[in-house]
């Protein structure tokens, strides 16, 4: 089964800590949904509010059009997969995976036949009769997926599931998860740090920070085309460049910054649309920068910069740019395997104009 | 080289002569029990086995000893069931003045045998309660409880409570969660607490001398034979206790450390 969740300005205050602030999202029957922050940021506090473990200080949560704000986890349609695992260490792996079917009566035999089926639906069917400690950790994560899909939940919470597993097991658990969702269609939220395993798993991404939605959307559009400043930042390497809207107007705007002038189409500014005077922070992806100013399109130029450093990463050169015309800050680029770049060297700094986003200025920017 | 030998002697010595202190008076015991003779003193006369057909002959033994099994049992599961519940709450609820609480419940550990006795006559008396095995039972527990909290509270980490949650959200009602998660896995240190009741209990002389009557549990039939002077029957009766304990204690033995080495 699955169902749409929707939490409604939902806010959570531990004393004089808010770790929710007016939190409000809809996620979409099915959807793999990934709450992506450094840890405080509130994202547990949210996944534990979805299960029932906490109750928000104000607000509404409702699964599938019903009101749950206030409803127990064992009377809610919801499960839970713990960062720990939590297996029943007294239990056979069976037993572990049936034990939501027993609780709600179903007889041994039925139960163990559908616990069995889960079993072999993460490949541990051949070692239903072990006990917890027997296992690896990622046995140990399979049982505890198995356990909470057992008793068919509309809506599978998973707090940091993988954070324990080293990066190759990650990496291969990530996927069976994606496949499991897939094959169940339950709505999957699911909590981790780890942008990459967002981004690897995620239908939409929501990122959190300081108890508020920094950013949603598809993990493309987050990193490309992110809406704040922090989103930017938290999902890759990137570079701010600050600077000062010149002229506006309704498709595109002229943006001055320390580096030269550029013009940007309207689209790019992702967070309010451009008005002169705005003081802005423009992000640029180390991979946006172009080693030649002549390749794929047209591109816009932040004047030259000299190569400080160069870095042969595999799949790219790591580069350290220092702008020419100030004593700012290097700019970080990855420059293709082909690029042939050397210390000391002037570099134009090309951009697409498509690939420069600009998003209002803050003080730490 | 020399100081090494002599080092070594001297701690063998002192090994030998601390086990010696410790075990020597069980092993007369022991010894005398098999006495061919009317005293258990020495000289040492033979083997007989006189004494323990004696021992299982006596009705009143034997009824005492039947005694103190009902009591320790019936008394060491009430204590762990009350320890278990109060550790369980202590240790998952905000209760107010937990710290007090948990003091409170200690306290008769601190205090004698005897005051506990005394206090719990004078309110059997005030109750108009008759002593029987019944009030025994109850002396047993009040001093049996406190251990039982402390070992089994010790015991519970916070590394339960994820566990306790998960079954809270797969269905689990909060009895189902505390019968059928939370005892199972503390197993077993409620295992400990019950043996260890069960010889504190089987071999408690002062509460059931003054909270009984006309049933008595054994050490106290052994006390009154005792009065009627010194005889091969009660070293008997003696060396079967110890054994009694000893298997019990081999029982915790090899149920729980079996078990923790294992998981």
């Amino acid at each position: 089964m699955t169902a749409p969740v929707s939490i409604e300005t939902v806010s959570k205050i531990f004393g004089a800590f808010t770790a929710l602030d007016a939190v409000s999202l809809d996620i979409r029957a099915g959807e793999f949904i990934v709450l992506l922050g450094p840890s405080g940021c509130g994202k547990t506090t949210l996944l534990s509010i979805l299960g029932g473990f906490l109750s928000p200080t104000s607000g509404r949560v409702t699964i599938g059009g019903q009101d749950m704000t206030y409803v127990v986890p064992s009377k809610r349609p919801t499960t839970t997969m713990f960062q720990d695992y939590a297996l029943f260490p007294h239990m056979r792996l069976v037993d572990n995976v049936g034990f939501g079917l027993r609780m709600r009566g179903l007889a041994r035999a039925e139960r163990d036949e559908k616990a069995l089926g889960f079993l072999d639906l993460v490949g541990l069917k051949a070692s239903a009769g072990k006990r917890p400690h027997e296992l690896s950790g990622g046995q140990r994560q399979r049982v505890a997926l198995a356990r909470a899909l057992a008793v068919d939940p509309d809506v599978l919470l998973l707090d940091e599931p993988l954070g324990a597993l080293d990066l190759k097991l990650r990496r291969q658990m990530q996927d069976e998860l994606k496949a499991i969702q897939k094959r169940v269609g339950t709505t999957f939220v699911h909590v981790t740090h780890d942008q990459e395993e967002a981004m690897a798993i995620a239908d939409r991404i929501v990122v959190m920070n300081q108890g508020r939605i920094e950013d949603f959307g598809p993990p493309s559009q987050i990193y490309m085309r992110p809406r704040s400043l922090f989103s930017a930042g938290f999902m890759g390497e990137v570079n701010f460049v600050s600077g000062r809207v010149a002229a506006a107007d309704a498709s595109s705007a002229k943006v001055e910054t320390a580096l030269g002038s550029l013009a940007l189409p309207a689209d790019n500014f992702t967070a309010s649309a451009p008005k002169a005077g705005d003081r802005i922070t423009l992000t640029i992806r180390p991979e946006h920068f172009r080693a030649d100013d002549r390749a794929e399109g047209p591109t816009v130029t932040l004047g030259e910069a000299r190569v400080a450093g160069s870095a042969f990463f595999g799949t790219h050169y790591r580069c350290h740019l220092q702008p020419c015309a100030t004593d700012t800050r290097a700019l970080v680029a990855h420059l293709p395997q082909s690029a042939s770049v050397r210390e000391g060297e002037i570099v134009p700094l090309a951009v697409r104009a498509a690939d420069v986003v600009a998003l209002p200025a803050t003080g730490h920017a | 080289m020399l100081r090494r030998i002599f080092a070594n002697v001297l701690s063998w010595t002192y090994l030998v002569l601390v086990y010696a202190f410790i075990f020597l008076p069980v092993a007369v015991l022991v010894l005398f029990s098999f006495q061919d003779g009317r005293l258990p003193v020495p000289p040492f006369n033979g083997f007989s086995p006189q004494w323990y057909e004696a021992v299982f002959v006596d009705r009143k033994l034997m009824a005492a000893l039947g005694n103190s099994l009902i009591v320790a049992l019936v008394s060491s599961v009430i204590s762990v069931l009350l320890g278990f519940l109060a550790a369980y709450a202590l240790a998952r609820y905000k209760l107010p003045g937990s710290a007090l609480q948990r003091g409170l419940l200690i306290a008769p550990m601190t205090v004698s045998y005897l005051i506990i006795a005394l206090g719990l006559l004078s309110l059997m008396n005030a109750l108009h309660i008759p002593l029987s095995l019944m009030t025994v039972g109850i002396g047993h527990v009040v001093i049996n409880l406190p251990l039982c909290f402390a070992i089994i509270y010790a015991s519970m980490g916070d590394h339960h409570i994820n566990i306790e949650r998960a079954a809270r959200d797969l269905g689990a009602s909060d009895f189902k969660v505390m019968a059928l998660v939370t005892a199972p896995m503390l197993m077993p240190s409620i295992l400990a607490a019950f043996f260890l009741s069960v010889t504190f209990s089987w071999d408690e002389f002062i509460i059931a001398f003054l909270l009984s009557r006309f049933d008595v549990t054994l050490p106290v039939e052994i006390w009154s034979m005792l009065r009627s002077g010194l005889n091969p029957k009660t070293n008997a009766i003696g060396s079967l206790v110890f054994l009694a304990s000893v298997a019990v204690l081999l029982i915790l033995e090899l149920s729980l450390f079996g078990r923790t080495k294992k998981s």
